[in-house]
């Protein structure tokens, strides 16, 4: 297994092994896909509380002025103008407005931020950032110190209060703060990728495999792999990078223009500004099997038998027993309510085009 | 992995459960655990006339779809009605109330072709290392 042997490892890969955990390659890393399986875990996450092991992620710290180092125009965010303690999600765009990658900014202190960016473009955005800063500042990409751990459920409140007391559970959606165990910073956030109350935990390297154990003592929690992240995701209508974002679609395209910020200037707003006015070639769409068949990264979308885009996500969702999934199309007869088909070459799937997100907790 | 005796498996990974002329047919223990949580399976119609190695079924995941093969040449008698709505049965009983279909042979000289109980573990061991 060579290619296994070239992937990166995060600090807790023995402990994953040791819950017999089924591993894969994600973003140049080898993580765990499940462990119970993917359904028992999706449901564990809605009904009570899951610990993910997201260290494969990067962060990097930044100090200086946000608007004189150009910081404030290498993102769609208005960082310059955030809350302290506040977070923000947004992206990193080239010149043409396709996106670089998406990440969530945390204002730190007056002169200071973090960048929570994927971890397959750990390099490139590091790359990028560093080519459009200039004059003073300090950049530290943390990556490779820093763990991440996500606790995210409706149980979450409770089992955070039990390990860090009382402070992170008085978090307003999207807030963090700093707290401290074993006499460790650590920052956390109330925000996740899952549509449920959760938390972000960023604590150092070597303190990630006391803190998971720690977490996983209690009773409610149970560890849960990417396999169900990614379906808890799809069922928000979360993009994932790589695949419903990439260089060649661009927030406008994606119907996330609400993330940029067009009151001040940033790399790539000429393009967005133009596409906005003429409208984009393409769009992301969401579509609802009437099925449990599940539209797949790849298959095609067909409307009145014609191919007329490409589903860039797709699952089961267990929540709502049928194929969803999301894919940009070119033709604007792709409205909601609609009928189409996904299928691998030909029309195989009937969809129909809803809104995100596919799952509510009401 | 479980391989009980007694049944006809490919490399595929599907077993036969042969009664007389008739065979029942399914998904191994290994694949169901390497597919993960399944959650549709196309089933082939009945009476579909099938051939040894021929496409006939799709088992799908939470993760991914593959396809199923037949084990033998014949003719589809009757799918199994339960796994429209509980396709977890192959995960939960892969040789029992998860089988997919049952068929009659058309030749069962095709035994010949396939790996007993033995022969199968030892194929899934070779594949694990």
């Amino acid at each position: 297994m060579d290619d296994q042997e070239q992937l990166q490892k995060t600090p807790l890969y023995a402990s994953h092994l040791s819950l017999n955990a089924k591993m894969a390659p994600f973003g140049g890393w080898i993580m765990p896909i499940q462990y119970e399986g993917i359904l028992a875990e999706h449901a564990h996450t809605r009904g009570a509380v899951s610990l993910f092991d997201i260290c494969h992620m990067g962060e990097f710290m930044f100090e200086g002025d946000a608007v004189a180092s150009g910081l404030d125009r290498i993102v769609t965010q208005k960082i310059s103008s955030m809350p302290l303690s506040s977070c923000r999600y947004g992206f990193m765009l080239n010149r043409r407005g396709g996106v670089i990658d998406d990440l969530i900014v945390y204002r730190i202190k007056e002169r200071s931020w973090m960048l929570v960016v994927n971890a397959a473009t750990i390099a490139g955005d590091e790359a990028n950032i560093l080519a459009n800063l200039r004059g003073e500042y300090k950049f530290d990409n943390v990556s490779s110190r820093l763990g991440k751990l996500d606790l995210q459920g409706p149980r979450s409140g409770e089992v955070i209060t039990k390990v860090f007391g009382p402070g992170p559970a008085d978090l307003g959606y999207y807030r963090f703060g700093e707290f401290t165990l074993w006499g460790q910073r650590c920052i956390i956030s109330c925000s996740g990728y899952t549509g449920e109350l959760g938390y972000e935990i960023y604590i150092s390297n070597d303190y990630v495999v006391k803190l998971w154990n720690l977490l996983l003592s209690e009773p409610d929690v149970k560890p849960a792999g990417l396999g169900c992240r990614d379906t808890l995701r799809l069922e928000m209508g979360y993009p994932l990078y790589g695949h419903d974002l990439d260089t060649a679609h661009s927030p406008v395209s994606a119907g996330l223009d609400k993330f940029v910020d067009f009151s001040k200037d940033f790399i790539g707003k000429g393009a967005l500004l133009e596409e906005q006015k003429n409208g984009p070639k393409e769009r992301l769409v969401y579509f609802k099997a009437g099925s449990r068949r599940s539209p797949r990264n790849g298959f095609g979308i067909f409307a009145a038998g014609a191919r007329v885009g490409t589903v860039t996500s797709g699952s089961f969702s267990p929540s709502l027993s049928a194929g969803i999934g999301m894919g940009y199309v070119s033709s604007s007869g792709c409205r909601l309510g609609t009928a189409a088909d996904v299928g691998q070459d030909k029309p195989e799937i009937p969809v129909t085009f809803v809104r995100k997100p596919f799952y509510s907790k009401t | 992995m479980n391989t009980p005796e007694g049944l006809f498996y490919t490399k595929d990974h599907e077993w036969a459960r042969v009664e007389g002329k008739k065979a029942y047919i399914g998904i191994t223990d290994h694949a169901q655990s390497a597919l993960g949580d399944i959650t549709f399976i196309d089933p082939p119609k009945k009476g579909q006339q099938l051939k040894q190695g021929g496409f006939c079924a799709t088992v799908e995941s939470v993760k991914a779809a593959s396809d199923v093969y037949s084990p033998f040449s014949g003719v589809v008698l009757d799918v199994n009605r339960e796994l429209s709505g509980h396709p977890e049965l192959v995960n939960r009983s892969p040789y029992d109330k998860g089988y997919i279909f049952e068929m009659e042979l058309s030749d069962e000289k095709e035994k010949a072709g396939l790996m007993d109980a033995a022969g199968y573990a030892k194929y899934i061991e070779g594949l694990a290392e």
